[in-house]
């Protein structure tokens, strides 16, 4: 069974400046200044199962990221439940977890490791790592000599070995060329077609459309619409032209 | 959460901190033994011409035995401290077990150890010392040092996260510390009513027992052994404790 659930889900950050000083922290104790929180997510409810892809849209500040976060288990809601089944793979920000010093082959070996493979799995895997990244001789390279697109190619890579149950994607896909863009939403698609779930935030509405089943929009932390794909998507570009 | 196979996230993450420090700089593992020695050549000058120890035998090997445990301990708390601060994104963005974060950052810097090991002993055997069995238990002597700083640099990494005060704070804790562990004077020198106390630091235990093992060829008192896997294995599981309490709320506060 691989399923994602989310229930009643909220999440909110202090206004207040982060007590990162003792003397704030203890200024704030004594003041007890009572602020209104922002709300990044607000009783947010959500099931995917298998073999769905959702596709997450909304403005900036609207909850995306902080949804996907939420759902890989890097930050903790304040209330509500989170429930994923299956091994989880997130591509949250391009290239976290490489070292620039280190070569794409190193680079690879460690997110190779982080995201979750075996010493095994991994040196089974890297040769697809490589071919699939399409880097060829630059992987001997150290990574601040790469082109933001060759980072995601070599992340992507790495993602994809891991085979993931349950792979999050947060707007990344965005500098890759068409021609990997293409590759990665064909890969996807057949992760799909194996069952396996895909969540995916972004800007880019023809992605979408290529990899979504259903989707969402979020506004101020809230779901405002959710259903088919193509439906919630045309609703919120008609909302952006609107806007403008 | 499926299987974690801590031993490669763990490894890898060692191994990538070493490779760092060391592909950028033309004297690599040189400096692991240069700093140790510049520190051993002060210290025996000031305390060989200036306040002369007539007592002490061979002063070099003698505060070199305090210096190699004094500075890994100093230095590898210092980095543990800020392990997680430096490695905000992978805390904001990878899915891992945090903990690895200060452990392996801790284990990298045991790798330098492990050379200063080889220097003190190296300096040992020069000075004129014959191995003996007891030379088997430096290891388990310094594998307990190495989880006590584990076990304080899990508490101090994630109290650095909410108050970056932490790292000052530690840095004058090892300032102290210089003076407050038996690095350039002798345990026998210490009044008899504070020597209980110097054997419940795991770093003061370290030194005493590598002065018993290297310069009198003695078997480490029990009871001190005791008193240093006591105190480090604690300190860690104080550290996974207070670690696992407040790692849930790390990202909001990177």
């Amino acid at each position: 069974m691989i399923a994602v659930r989310l229930e009643s889900v909220t999440k909110s950050y202090s206004r207040r400046p982060v007590r990162q000083f003792l003397r704030s922290f203890l200024w704030s104790r004594l003041k007890q200044a009572p602020q209104e929180p922002f709300y990044a997510l607000h009783e947010v409810s959500l099931a995917v199962h298998e073999g769905e892809s959702l596709g997450v849209v909304g403005v900036n500040g609207a909850g995306k990221s902080t949804l996907l976060s939420v759902i890989a288990g890097l930050c903790l809601p304040d209330r509500g439940q989170v429930e994923v089944q299956g091994k989880l793979a997130a591509l949250l920000e391009l290239g976290s977890g490489f070292h620039p010093d280190l070569t794409g082959a190193e680079n690879a070996r460690l997110n190779a490791a982080l995201l979750g493979l075996s010493r095994r799995e991994a040196r089974e895997k890297f040769d697809q790592i490589v071919e699939f990244s399409g880097i060829g001789e630059f992987i001997h390279e150290p990574l601040r000599k790469y082109s933001a697109g060759m980072t995601l190619r070599l992340a992507f890579a790495v993602a994809m070995a891991v085979e993931p149950d349950v792979l999050l994607i947060d707007e990344v896909l965005a500098v890759g060329d068409r021609a990997f863009q293409a590759k990665c939403v064909d890969r996807i698609l057949r992760l799909k077609q194996r069952g396996r779930i895909l969540i995916c935030a972004s800007h880019d509405m023809d992605v979408l459309r290529k990899l979504a089943t259903r989707a969402i929009w979020l506004e101020h932390g809230r779901i405002v619409q959710e259903g088919p794909a193509e439906a919630v998507i045309s609703a919120y570009e008609t909302a952006l032209n609107h806007r403008s | 959460m499926p299987r974690r196979h801590y031993g490669f996230i763990l490894t890898s993450l060692v191994m990538r901190d070493f490779r760092i420090r060391y592909r950028n700089m033309s004297l690599g593992v040189f400096w692991s033994l240069l700093n140790p020695l510049v520190m051993m050549g002060v210290l025996t000058f000031i305390f060989t011409y200036i306040f002369p120890n007539p007592g002490i035998r061979n002063f070099h090997v003698f505060v070199l035995c305090g210096i190699v445990p004094y500075q890994f301990f100093s230095l590898a708390l210092v980095a543990g401290t800020l392990s997680i601060y430096n490695n905000a994104a992978l805390v904001k963005k990878v899915v891992l077990p945090r903990e690895v974060l200060p452990v392996s950052t801790v284990l990298a810097i045991s790798l330098h150890l492990c050379i200063q090991i080889g220097l003190l002993l190296a300096l040992a055997l020069a000075a004129g010392y014959r191995p003996n069995a007891y030379w088997t238990r430096l290891p388990l002597i310094f594998g307990l040092e190495v989880v006590f700083v584990c076990g304080l640099a899990l508490i101090t990494s994630a109290l650095d996260v909410y108050f970056r005060d932490v790292r000052y704070l530690v840095e004058s804790g090892n300032m102290l510390l210089f003076w407050l562990v038996p690095v350039f004077y002798s345990f026998d020198s210490i009044p008899e009513r504070f020597r209980a106390l110097y054997q419940y630091n795991p770093i003061a235990a370290v030194v005493l027992a590598c002065r018993h093992i290297l310069l009198e060829g003695i078997e480490p008192p029990a009871g001190l052994m005791v008193k240093l896997a006591l105190v480090s294995s604690l300190f860690l599981l104080l550290g996974f404790a207070v670690f696992g309490r407040l790692k849930g709320n790390f990202s909001d506060y990177l």
